[in-house]
């Protein structure tokens, strides 16, 4: 059977919690992307965007050098870090933007956390010429400056949310609001794979082509198959694309990463999967941080885009039924493996997709003492670069920000 | 506007409302959320608005209210922040039943499945309240809420909006038990300074597709002259964030909230009774 059913469960989790109001448009959305799916126009003008304006296919690295810190793995890495805009939202947002153009609407909202998904949204309306609003919660705001500037400067409206705890749930919710009110014009254009059916599925598709690239260069470069494929999960849309090739594929391990903060036991954390339990949030039954009543709790991360207390419904699923596993990584160990792999690669990826590399080097090492002799082969999903996070590592590391040595001054 | 007499289909607030309309009128139902300022306070307000209101709807705060607008939202994160559990929102459904008036729950879906969809229908019952209001959950996701319901006699109010379709307005009039609630507006609650022109529609809509169930109006409904003319087409006009906007954020000046709430309160159940009177006339 494939997943989602027709009214968009994984099992018990996913389906459509949403107020009546926007049961309509949700129903146009989900025939409007089986419609273009099946139409070569759609399908071939997508594709071109993805190739000649963002830049598909990316590559497949192997960390040599970082696979020496591994055990004895081999580390791959997916390098969705190359990708237009900086990482992985963007394959999601070419095509969603695609589908609001064919619906006849003008105008797109979006959520933001880290401002990843917003700075993308806002690279895609100004393309396509779609009147753009961005939500971002308004602690988010602060800690992202330089993505409010850039979603500006594409030409898009951010708005800073000020209700409850000021982060991306908020923004949802904000941009949920404003939904309910401007439907008939307006596509809210959901960031991850979460959120009422068909935004778990529509989100799935679309980066699908992430594995579906990763296992035909794995297959005409490396002769075979992965061992593992590890991606950090927050709203999971970048695990969801690395996986789903690889679903079917039952002798691939798949490994999510969740963001463990302080440490799942501190309760300061974002691993909804690791520390929460099913309830329904922003319009899907999933795994969420919640307290006993069901009142969300507030999530904690370094990574601004793993802060959120819900997840995926298909990763909760794929949680339950035990296909794919999920492990925490705190922050500590994140920002190690951020610079670790800066260091010995020259690649510096995002706070997120640090989560995935420390991740893999724990599975790495994990397996060199349990299976000596075995040579695994681990993909990683480098979903986004760190450009953004600079500001993060210089407080994180102390640096002072001061040069090294001066030369050539006048005495 | 008629009177409805299927008893299956009316349930108790149903019948509370048709009540309203066996005297010539349409029925005023009043919400406010439980807890604001805090939860004694609100307890208090609950037996204000009970002497003008026929039906309480009773708002369970909730830490992601995406349908409410600012007043509401800003109201219940207080409220939340001053400790208000799941359970007061029994307590405030005992209240409003002392009183002799019908109490309904309002609340976003999850407080209800956390709390056990049964174990929350059962509770509710023995404190006296007639039903649930669910505005994120329709009746596609609602099998269990559903069984919890008929089990414990509790009567279902989902949503219809201006954007439902024929067949999706039929299927959860169907679903329904008590009344239907139809929303004025595609927006979220809060004070509008007219009243919509798509109200009168979704009203006459509900009503041609269904005549066996009374259909409640809300979202935007401010003052006595835009109670009277929902009520002259509607068998219920909802008003809510007008009512929170006179409580006070602190609850050491209830007194003066209050007193502010019932005159309006008042206001609104006038402009209930006139707006069939107009309608004769």
């Amino acid at each position: 059977m494939t997943l989602p059913d027709d009214t968009g469960h994984f099992g018990r989790y996913g389906g459509t919690f949403v107020p009546e109001a926007l049961r309509a448009a949700l129903a146009e959305l989900d025939e409007e992307f089986r419609v273009a799916r099946q139409d070569p126009a759609f399908v071939a003008e997508l594709a071109d965007l993805q190739r000649n304006y963002a830049g598909r296919p990316t590559p497949l690295t192997v960390a040599k050098n970082f696979s020496k810190e591994c055990g004895n793995a081999t580390i791959y890495l997916k390098r969705e870090d190359l990708y237009h805009t900086g990482a992985h939202k963007i394959n999601n947002v070419l095509g969603q933007a695609l589908l609001t153009k064919r619906m006849g609407k003008t105008r797109v909202i979006a959520e933001t956390g880290a401002g990843q998904h917003g700075v993308a949204t806002a690279t895609a309306a100004a393309l396509l010429g779609l009147e753009c609003r961005v939500y971002m919660g308004e602690l988010d705001t602060q800690r992202q400056a330089l993505n409010v500037a850039r979603m500006q400067l594409l030409g898009a409206e951010v708005c800073a949310v000020a209700s409850g705890s000021r982060t991306l749930k908020d923004a949802m919710n904000q941009a949920m609001r404003d939904w309910v009110a401007t439907v008939d014009n307006t596509h809210y254009l959901i960031g991850t794979v979460g959120g009422p059916h068909p935004f778990p599925y529509l989100v799935r598709e679309l980066q699908r082509i992430i594995s579906i690239e990763a296992r035909q260069q794995f297959l005409d470069e490396h002769g075979g198959l992965p061992d593992w494929v590890v991606a950090c999960v927050g709203g999971g849309s970048n695990a969801i694309g690395a996986f789903a090739e690889f679903i079917p594929e039952e002798q691939v391990g798949l490994l999510g990463i969740e963001a463990a903060g302080d440490g799942i036991e501190t309760g300061r954390h974002a691993a909804t999967i690791g520390g929460g339990r099913p309830g329904v949030l922003h319009g899907a039954r999933t795994y969420i941080l919640q307290d006993e009543d069901g009142q969300t709790i507030e999530s904690h991360s370094v990574s601004a885009g793993l802060d959120y207390p819900g997840v995926g419904p298909e990763h909760a699923w794929l949680a339950d039924t035990g296909r794919a596993s999920y492990e925490p990584i705190t922050d500590v160990e994140a920002m190690d493996a951020f610079r670790l792999l800066t260091r010995t690669e020259g690649i510096i990826p995002a706070i997120e997709s640090s989560h995935a590399v420390a991740g893999a080097r724990k599975l790495g090492l994990r397996l060199a003492q349990e299976e000596p002799t075995a040579r695994p082969r681990i993909l990683v999903c480098l979903s986004g670069r760190g450009d953004k996070d600079v500001a993060t590592a210089f407080d994180w590391f102390g640096m002072a920000g001061k040069p090294d040595l001066t030369v050539g001054g006048l005495e | 506007m008629t009177t409805f007499t299927d008893p299956a289909r009316l349930g108790i607030s149903g019948k509370a409302i048709n009540t309203c309309l066996e005297q010539g009128r349409a029925a005023f139902i009043g919400y406010l959320p439980v807890g604001y300022p805090d939860v004694s306070a609100s307890l208090e307000a609950f037996k204000t608005l009970s002497e003008c209101a026929d039906l309480v709807e009773i708002g369970m705060p909730y830490s992601d209210p995406f349908l409410d607008g600012t007043v509401i939202q800003q109201a219940t994160t207080r409220a939340l922040m001053r400790g208000v559990r799941t359970r007061d929102a029994f307590r405030a459904a005992e209240t409003v039943a002392t009183c002799g008036k019908t109490p309904v729950v309002m609340t976003y879906w999850n407080l209800i499945e956390q709390y056990g969809p049964d174990s929350f229908a059962r509770d509710l019952a023995a404190a006296g309240g007639a039903g649930v209001i669910t505005p994120d959950l329709t009746p596609d996701e609602a099998d269990e809420w559903i069984a919890a319901t008929d089990a414990h006699g509790l009567d279902r109010i989902f949503l219809i909006a201006p954007s439902s379709t024929p067949e999706r307005i039929a299927m959860t009039m169907a679903a329904c038990r008590g009344w239907v609630y139809a929303t004025s507006v595609m927006g979220v609650t809060g004070v509008r300074t007219t009243t919509s022109i798509a109200a009168p529609v979704i009203a006459g809509r509900a009503r041609e597709i269904d005549p066996t169930l009374p259909v409640g109006i809300g979202l935007g409904i401010g003052n006595g002259d835009q109670a009277a003319e929902v009520a002259s087409y509607a068998d219920a006009a909802i008003v809510g964030s007008a009512l929170v906007r006179c409580l006070p954020p602190e609850p050491v000046d209830i007194a003066s909230g209050l007193a502010a709430m019932a005159t309006l309160a008042a206001e609104l159940a006038d402009g209930v009774h006139r707006g069939r009177s107009q309608q004769l006339a």
